[in-house]
């Protein structure tokens, strides 16, 4: 049987404005499971969001195949939903209307069926009574509340989320997490998780792959093996320190061993 | 600073006797009315000037004098300058405005466009219109088209930079989000590209609007029998330089007028606009 992702030997080359070429990534082949989720950490430019943009279809690889259900991606699907890095809301439209959006933007029209479904997810990101608050009048992280969704409404299979917290303050983006851990909880879903935070892809992920420098190639596939759900004494604990301190060496390393 | 003296006022208010309070409620009047009290003041220099050092009216009539000017135009007169005036500048902008978008709208959506039609529109803008309106007039005759096309002239290149700049300032993650939803390429400009250029339309629009009270005057100088510039051009010619003055300031308040009229259009029908959303 074909698994429910696959990045099977995907190299990524970008053309720069002035000719030359940029190696993106090289050769990453890893394979992700139904509602399985899996966050990826790395320094920045090492082709993180490249991999998301492969599978939402947003991007074609230059070599290599991405599969979904096992078929190649070649455009957008529904089954797919993003939350990007900055929540990206329509200043122009309330919460609400901001979350039925995508079906607007898709078909023209809303039914009361999905303003009804909007509500719920507004409900379950703990939004319930902002409904008609537009998005100059909300804080970041309730702004990315509602990014998150504004994702879930289409109910996709996979959720893509491009560092959905950094621009997010320390507390807020712990608060997020476990959050989101929640909702995962409530509505599980294939997560692909990109981040820069260590600490986070610890706390929230079921497996975390490390990624070298540009150009981007997979350096370890790390199972965190830690009990669910997992609450703020998850970090206390021993193995999380011992799983935080593995991809800090593997990221770092390379700077210091030669 | 407003609020600054108006915190001062309420804690003198509370502490100190009333003299003082009522020192610093001329000093908040003062501050809140700078604008018109600088005005005012300007005027009665003006007037003074005028009378102690004895200038002729028709070098600078005195503020009193350019009122009474005003006042010996009957209203009739005025209204139908007014009109005239209006008429072709308020055309001028409309139909500019409906040039103006979809024409950057097609810039947007194509390079091709964008590289072969921006040339040709900074040509249009930097030629000077004064030169051109006098060959717009021999060439379409003496009727309100030609007015309104020159206006139209002078007042599109600001609304089609406002319009483009907008819509290329849309986040690029919101193109993403269209793009992976497929939608169709009329919903992103609909939906997405054009509603974010509101704020950067509305800019362009206040540029636009005084400029086609220009465009309308430039017509009115070239060939009118009608209209607040030929009113102008005309007292002058004849000498009357209070009534010049007169028509000159009657036009600036129509343009005053026209800006406000904008401003308004915009807090009435896109409040948000006028507040950039926080993002973080």
């Amino acid at each position: 049987m074909k698994p429910y992702v696959s990045f099977e030997q995907i190299s990524q080359v970008f053309s720069r404005p002035d000719g030359s070429s940029l190696m993106a990534l090289k050769d990453v082949s890893f394979d992700i499971g139904r509602h399985e989720f899996v966050a990826v950490v790395g320094p920045s430019g090492c082709g993180k969001s490249t991999l998301l943009r492969l599978l939402s279809g947003l991007l074609r690889p230059t070599r290599g195949q991405v599969t979904l259900f096992g078929q190649p991606v070649t455009e957008p699907r529904d089954e797919v939903g993003i939350v990007f890095q900055k929540p990206t809301l329509l200043p122009w439209l309330n919460a609400l209307e901001n979350v039925v959006f995508p079906v607007r933007h898709k078909t023209g029209r809303v039914s009361r069926a999905d303003y009804e479904r909007a509500r719920e997810l507004i409900e379950m990101v703990g939004l319930g009574d902002f409904c008609d608050r537009m998005p100059g009048e909300l804080s970041g992280g309730m702004q990315q509340r509602l990014g998150i969704a504004r994702a879930l409404l289409l109910d996709p299979e996979v959720l893509l989320m491009d560092e959905p917290f950094s621009a997010l303050d320390a507390l807020s983006r712990e608060e997020m997490g476990f959050e989101l851990l929640r909702i995962w909880n409530e509505r599980p879903k294939t997560v692909l998780f990109i981040t820069h935070s260590i600490t986070e892809a610890v706390l929230l992920s079921d497996r975390v792959l490390v990624m070298s420098e540009r150009p981007g190639t997979l350096v370890e596939n790390i199972e965190i093996d830690l009990p669910r759900p997992r609450t703020a004494a998850s970090i206390q604990e021993e193995r999380f320190h011992e799983y935080s301190s593995q991809i800090r060496d593997l990221i770092y390393r390379p700077h210091y061993a030669a | 600073m407003n609020t600054q003296v108006k915190s001062e006022t309420l804690s003198t208010d509370r502490t100190m006797p009333p003299e003082h309070s009522l020192r610093s409620s001329v000093a908040l009047l003062l501050s809140r009315q700078a604008p018109l009290l600088t005005l005012l003041s300007f005027l009665l220099a003006w007037e003074f000037g005028c009378r102690l050092g004895a200038v002729p009216e028709y070098l600078l009539p005195a503020p009193s004098v350019i009122l009474a000017a005003f006042t010996d135009v009957e209203a009739v007169r005025w209204l139908g300058h007014l009109w005239s005036t209006l008429r072709v500048a308020l055309l001028g902008f409309l139909i500019s405005i409906a040039v103006s978008l979809p024409l950057a709208v097609g810039m947007v959506r194509s390079r091709y466009l964008s590289r072969t039609l921006y040339p040709a529109l900074v040509v249009i803008q930097s030629t000077p219109i004064v030169a051109v309106a006098p060959l717009i007039i021999v060439i379409l005759g003496t009727g309100d088209a030609p007015r309104i096309l020159i206006t139209c002239l002078i007042s599109f290149f600001p609304i089609v930079v406002a319009a483009t700049t907008g819509m290329m300032s849309t986040p690029p993650e919101l193109i993403e989000l269209s793009r992976s939803l497929k939608a169709r390429p009329s919903r992103e400009i609909w939906q997405i590209r054009l509603p974010y250029a509101v704020p950067h339309l509305f800019s362009g629009f206040k540029v636009a609007i005084t400029l086609s009270i220009i465009g309308a005057v430039v017509a009115e100088f070239v060939a009118a029998e009608q209209g607040l510039g030929y009113f102008v051009q005309f007292s002058t010619s004849y000498f009357k330089i209070p009534q010049a003055f007169a028509g000159l300031f009657f036009l600036s308040a129509v343009s005053l007028v026209l800006f406000k009229l904008v401003q308004f259009v915009q807090k009435r029908l896109f409040p948000w606009s006028l507040s950039e959303p926080k993002q973080h």
